[in-house]
């Protein structure tokens, strides 16, 4: 009995090694939860609405729930993603139509150094608040993003009401605009 | 089958000091600065500063990473050693602009913790296994020593020969 207990002990921890290893992937793995319910007329709440994050030209910190009661389009980008370079002045000009219905284009660089994302804010004139999620990506995390850009409308009670991961086009924002004018 | 008692504890042994050395930039021995490391040349800082920090977005050491991501953190760290900047506080800046991940070091909470405590719950195994099974190495090796050398029979007249020495002394 005793020569048994050694084999059986290795066997239980190689097996909690490679549970460990197998739980580690997935919680690695970005999350589709949001997309889910999305998908599924579930709007859920924005996560981490009340994370504070540093405003990018400027200083101080806001969160999403300081925009609670407008219409929020919710951009991750970075100035070295070729897309969000693309997008950049079709978000611009969401801008404006937005501005007009209480509604507003909010970015959040994501794995980005600020004079950079400074750099990329000027060369596209962008006039919407920008902030940085400087602390490794836990606001961006949340929302599952793992790619630049995404984003991601959000209406005035705070639920996401429609996700893009990949570059938006004017369809897209149009359902935000859309939001912004009915409501 | 048993297996060879002499190899086992030598293979534990290695695996133990294996596990105790420190190495790959994600590790915390290999982020840390000596005090040579600090006074070096500028030109050799670049490489060695990228060899010791991550590419954020594709998470793998900076000077082997080839991504507009990975470019733009060399251009940044390149800038600031422009300035004059130490190591020290290059990477305090790094962190500062894309967070702790950027030094490839796993966080100190929540499954970040597996890479600090399944070391030491290893080296922990390996220690209880060696406490377990040296005492019984050391029975069978004793036993093995006493199979190998059994005591020589005497014959009968060695025998007679010892009972007569042994008498003439009583």
């Amino acid at each position: 009995m005793r020569r048994r207990v050694i084999p059986i002990f290795a066997s239980l921890a190689g097996a909690c090694l490679v549970g460990l290893l197998i739980y580690g992937v997935s919680a690695q793995s970005a999350s589709r939860t949001l997309d889910q319910q999305v998908a599924e007329g579930r709007y859920p709440q924005a996560p981490e609405a009340n994370h504070r994050l540093p405003v990018l030209a400027g200083s101080g910190a806001i969160s999403l729930a300081s925009f609670r009661g407008r219409v929020v389009v919710l951009n991750f980008w970075a100035s070295w993603c070729e897309p969000c370079q693309v997008e950049a002045p079709l978000l611009e000009h969401t801008q404006t139509q937005l501005e007009r219905h209480d509604g507003t284009v909010l970015g959040v660089t994501y794995l980005d150094a600020s004079p950079d994302s400074l750099g990329f804010v000027r060369r596209y004139h962008l006039t919407y608040p920008n902030l940085r999620d400087n602390d490794g990506g836990d606001f961006a995390h949340s929302y599952g993003t793992d790619q630049l850009p995404e984003t991601f409308i959000i209406n005035r009670q705070g639920r996401i009401t429609a996700i893009s991961r990949g570059e938006v086009d004017q369809a897209f924002l149009n359902r935000a605009i859309t939001l912004a004018q009915s409501s | 089958m048993r297996r060879c008692p002499r190899t086992l504890p030598a293979a534990l042994l290695a695996a133990l000091l294996i596990l105790l050395a420190p190495s790959g930039p994600g590790m915390p021995g290999a982020g840390t600065t000596s005090a040579s490391a600090a006074t070096a040349e500028p030109g050799s800082l670049l490489p060695r500063i990228e060899r010791q920090v991550m590419c954020v977005s594709c998470k793998i050491p900076l000077d082997v990473a080839e991504s507009p991501q990975a470019d733009r953190e060399k251009a940044y760290i390149a800038s600031l050693i422009g300035q004059g900047e130490s190591e020290p506080q290059i990477k305090r800046a790094l962190v500062a602009q894309y967070g702790p991940t950027v030094l490839g070091l796993p966080r100190a909470h929540g499954f970040g913790l597996a890479v600090y405590l399944v070391p030491i719950a290893v080296v922990l195994a390996l220690l209880g296994l060696l406490a377990l099974l040296l005492p019984r190495w050391r029975r069978e090796a004793r036993s093995r020593a006493a199979a190998a050398s059994p005591r020589p029979a005497l014959d009968s007249s060695d025998a007679a020969r010892l009972d007569a020495d042994l008498a003439r002394f009583d």
